[in-house]
């Protein structure tokens, strides 16, 4: 029982980023119902959902390194698009100078790239961890300063990235119907959750991200486990500006994963995350971040004009962040209580299984009152 | 009768889901009175005092305020009806003035009339006697004032009955003294008070009548003069007084050549503690005791390395060891159970599990997690070993009771399995059943060979369970005291005589 009850509620959780995924869902389909349709062109899947789980690639990687941030530090990171702008453009670099590309070249550019982002974290993660500077304007410094230093890097305008491998990882292997950039994500999901399966770090940054005075004190070292999560941020920044320099098949310093920050960081609170640490899930930042993508599509999809997607956007988050908000949920709590209240007198006893979740809530929200 | 009542409250019910938290209750207040409200954690006080003030709406019962009856709906409501409420923890704006703090989100105007305003804050500080310019930012006042001015606050909306929960657990005795001052002199204008407090003293200190609940009952309504104390403990607790008093000290078997478990020498911290030497031997069950600020915090952070420590050396089992953090006096087999519960101890909104399996899931070392298992397994072996009140180890540590989440901290340490485990006030805001349990596991853990320091504000506490004590005067160590009889006599003389 203990179990499903930890079941429902992290179920709970995640009950904003699912429904508002359905709901975009439904959009889609009032609007075609051709929405699900798979075809396969040239032996590869293509159709909406290919394409959102295409599109939303380096987004997915950017939140999950963006919820450890927030969980430990309680702040955010904003300088992620440079930071995978910079170790990318370092990449493309290393490519272009070996002359013959071979699998080999492509994979030491990769370690290398990650090495760079590391490089990257633990600049910001020493400034946040070791100097107190609140993350969001530790970043800030990268966040201004990066996309000059990518530029440097680069050398000239765009440098092209033309060779067979770069963009079989940017498209597709001939032969794998599904796109590489899907796989990759897919395998780095794999790697994060086998992470917090055989390490503490779910324990620590949580701790850390609770209470770090009483983590201090039971031998935690809040500094370490802080720019610890800001040296994973600048790593999986440099796996996503991998995946999008290949995808794109170019080194665009000046576009590349530009903004993405603030994708990221809503994806992490659409995901049920407090931005003010603590506890998190690293599922809900996953749908948070497919969410994000599903509603960009739906809105180029419902012919929004470009000039004027921003703007819904925004006031899509606005209703979004109303409907979440603690005070709606009250609300919708006791009018839900209320409708179950007349459901009940009508047939009384029949309702057991459906309130089973409202009960456990009104029983922690009893005790706590104790 | 009816009309002597200021307030009454007549069977009163109230259930949540699966729990009964009030059953047939009934409180009366009268006027001009201090009614001190007493229970363990659980009993229902927190429930009863929710209904008075209209956070939680009563299942059944009657509610008569000056003989007419009324249902507070909200906590505006209930202000409106002259019943106000301070909260242990003070929900004041800290950077704001006393005044700001006392009017603030009042005024009918649109515009706050400065001059007017601290001209009526300095008056009313005046006459209540509370030690406050108005113009000070409240910051900068000490807890007990910031705690005088919010009950100002409370009686400046006209209020009939306030009621203070838990006012004291932050004060020193003399801010206790300056606050009871203010209590009755409020008595003495009529206004009704409703005390909750765990502290024995000062309920029969200052209050003049008892109601105690257990279990979401009525136990009894008291004189508080024909109510002897150990008799009001029994009834708190649902125990004989046997129970109460048998806790016996345990006397370690020290042979004059056995190596201390732990030894440290000239020993100093960032904190501020002056340089000390300090032992411990196994099965040994010494405390520091001294008055707030004397420094006994500051020494056993010292020896956990807590706070930075600068000079000094430590031997453990007869060994020089480093000893630079937390984790490295974790390593050493020491265990540190802090003052702060809230601040230092639980990380309130993980589970209760994680709260248990935190130190030695920390030793073990970042990439050797324990199994869910494993985890869920220690964690019911020491929910039921200390018998803690939680819905299921998944539990947000923040959501039981105080006592219980100390519990969860011992058992953090516990689980660990430390050679020298320091407990820092491990009984402030426990419950008198709780307290007892702490004293007697501490006892029992010492008979079985483990080395503790045992610090508690309550002297008679220390005294029952504490072979040696280290008196502490301004940060320096005065004294030390042993023996099977130590008084509380004893410990106040060497206090006042120490410094010399």
């Amino acid at each position: 029982m203990p179990r499903l009850k930890t079941r429902v509620n992290n179920v709970s959780n995640l009950f904003l980023p699912l429904s508002v995924l359905v709901i975009l869902i439904i959009i889609n389909l009032i609007k075609g119902a051709d929405y699900f349709k798979i075809t396969m062109v040239n032996g590869a899947f293509y159709g909406n959902i290919p394409n959102i789980l295409f599109g939303a690639s380096e987004l997915v990687i950017l939140s999950i390194g963006m919820t450890f941030v927030t969980a430990a530090s309680r702040g955010q990171d904003i300088s992620i698009g440079e930071s995978g702008a910079i170790s990318s453009a370092i990449f493309v670099q290393y490519v272009l100078s070996s002359g013959n590309v071979t699998l080999w070249t492509i994979l030491v550019g990769f370690v290398i790239s990650c090495l760079a982002g590391i490089v990257i974290g633990a600049f910001n993660g020493t400034l946040v961890s070791f100097f107190n500077v609140q993350p969001m304007v530790a970043t800030l410094i990268l966040f201004l300063g990066g996309r000059s230093i990518a530029f440097i890097i680069d050398g000239k305008v765009s440098p092209i990235l033309a060779n067979e491998i770069s963009n079989r990882i940017g498209t597709v292997i001939p032969g794998v119907p599904i796109h590489t950039p899907i796989i990759l994500t897919v395998v780095f999901i794999a790697i994060v959750a086998v992470i917090l399966k055989t390490t503490n770090l779910r324990l620590y940054v949580e701790a850390v991200g609770v209470n770090p005075s009483a983590a201090r004190l039971n031998g935690i070292n809040p500094k370490k486990v802080i720019f610890l999560t800001f040296v994973l941020m600048g790593v999986f920044s440099a796996v996503a500006g991998f995946i999008a320099v290949n995808k794109a098949g170019r080194h665009d310093s000046v576009n590349l994963l530009k903004f993405i920050m603030m994708d990221a960081i809503l994806a992490v609170a659409l995901g049920g995350n407090s931005l003010s640490g603590g506890k998190f899930s690293i599922t809900g930042s996953i749908i948070g971040a497919y969410t994000i993508e599903v509603l960009n599509r739906t809105l180029l999809r419902l012919e929004v004009n470009p000039e004027a997607i921003k703007l819904f956007k925004a006031v899509f988050i606005i209703v979004l962040m109303i409907i979440a908000s603690p005070v709606v949920r009250v609300y919708a709590k006791k009018a839900l209580d209320k409708a179950k209240g007349i459901f009940s007198n009508y047939s009384a006893g029949q309702t057991g299984g459906l309130s089973n979740g409202a009960v456990s809530a009104a029983d922690t929200t009893g005790k706590r009152g104790e | 009768m009816q009309s002597e009542m200021f307030l009454k409250m007549e069977g009163i019910c109230k259930s949540f889901p699966g729990v009964r938290a009030l059953h047939n209750v009934d409180f009366t207040l009268r006027k001009g009175e201090i009614h001190a409200l007493m229970g363990e954690n659980g009993a229902g006080k927190s429930t009863l005092i929710k209904i008075i003030t209209g956070v939680y709406q009563k299942d059944a019962g009657q509610i008569y305020l000056e003989g007419r009856p009324v249902n507070p709906k909200s906590p505006q409501d209930a202000q409106g009806m002259g019943i106000g409420t301070v909260f242990q923890e003070i929900a004041l704006c800290p950077n704001l003035t006393v005044a700001e703090n006392i009017f603030i989100g009042r005024s009918r105007d649109r515009f706050v009339h400065w001059k007017q305003m601290n001209a009526k804050a300095a008056e009313m500080l005046d006459s209540l006697g509370i030690p406050a310019s108005p113009t000070q930012e409240l910051a900068s006042c000490s807890i007990a004032v910031q705690q005088m001015i919010a009950i100002a606050r409370a009686v400046d909306m006209d209020c009939k009955i306030l009621i203070l929960d838990e006012p004291t657990s932050s004060l020193d005795e003399d801010e206790v003294q300056k606050l009871f001052a203010l209590m009755r002199q409020l008595k003495a204008r009529g206004v009704g008070i409703i005390f909750i407090t765990h502290f024995l003293d000062q309920v029969y200190e200052i209050s003049d009548r008892i109601t105690v609940l257990r279990n979401g009952e009525l136990i009894g309504e008291y004189e508080t003069s024909e109510l002897p104390q150990i008799e009001l403990i029994s009834k708190m607790m649902g125990k004989a007084l046997s129970d109460v008093s048998a806790i016996k000290k345990h006397e370690p078997q020290k042979s004059a050549d056995s190596v201390p478990v732990f030894e440290a020498a000239g020993l100093s911290s960032a904190a501020g503690v002056r340089p000390f030497d300090f032992t411990i031997h196994k099965g040994e069950v010494n405390g520091f005791a001294g008055l707030l600020g004397s420094g006994r915090s500051e020494s056993v952070r010292a020896i956990f390395a807590a706070d930075k420590v600068t000079g000094g050396e430590v031997k453990v089992n007869g060994r020089n060891v480093k000893i630079k953090s937390p984790l490295d006096a974790m390593k050493q087999g020491i265990g540190y159970l802090p003052e702060d519960r809230k601040g230092d101890g639980i990380i309130e909104e993980l589970s209760v599990r994680d709260n248990i399996i935190l130190a030695l899931q920390v030793m073990k070392g970042f990439f050797r997690p324990l199994s869910r298992k494993q985890a869920e397994e220690f964690a019911d072996e020491f929910i039921e070993k200390l018998d803690i009140k939680t819905p299921s180890t998944s539990t947000p540590i923040k959501s039981l009771s105080g006592g219980n989440q100390q519990k969860v901290v011992l058992a953090r340490w516990l689980l660990t399995q430390p050679m020298y485990l320091i407990l820092d006030e491990p009984t402030r805001g426990i419950d008198v059943g709780t307290k007892v349990e702490i004293q007697k596991l501490v006892l029992k853990l010492a008979e079985a060979g483990m080395s503790l320091t045992f610090i508690s504000s309550e002297i008679d506490e220390m005294l029952r369970v504490c072979s040696r004590m280290i008196v502490m005067k301004d940060r320096e160590i005065v004294g030390e005291l042993s023996g099977m009889h130590l008084t509380e006599q004893d410990v106040m003389h060497m206090i006042a005589q120490g410094g010399h």
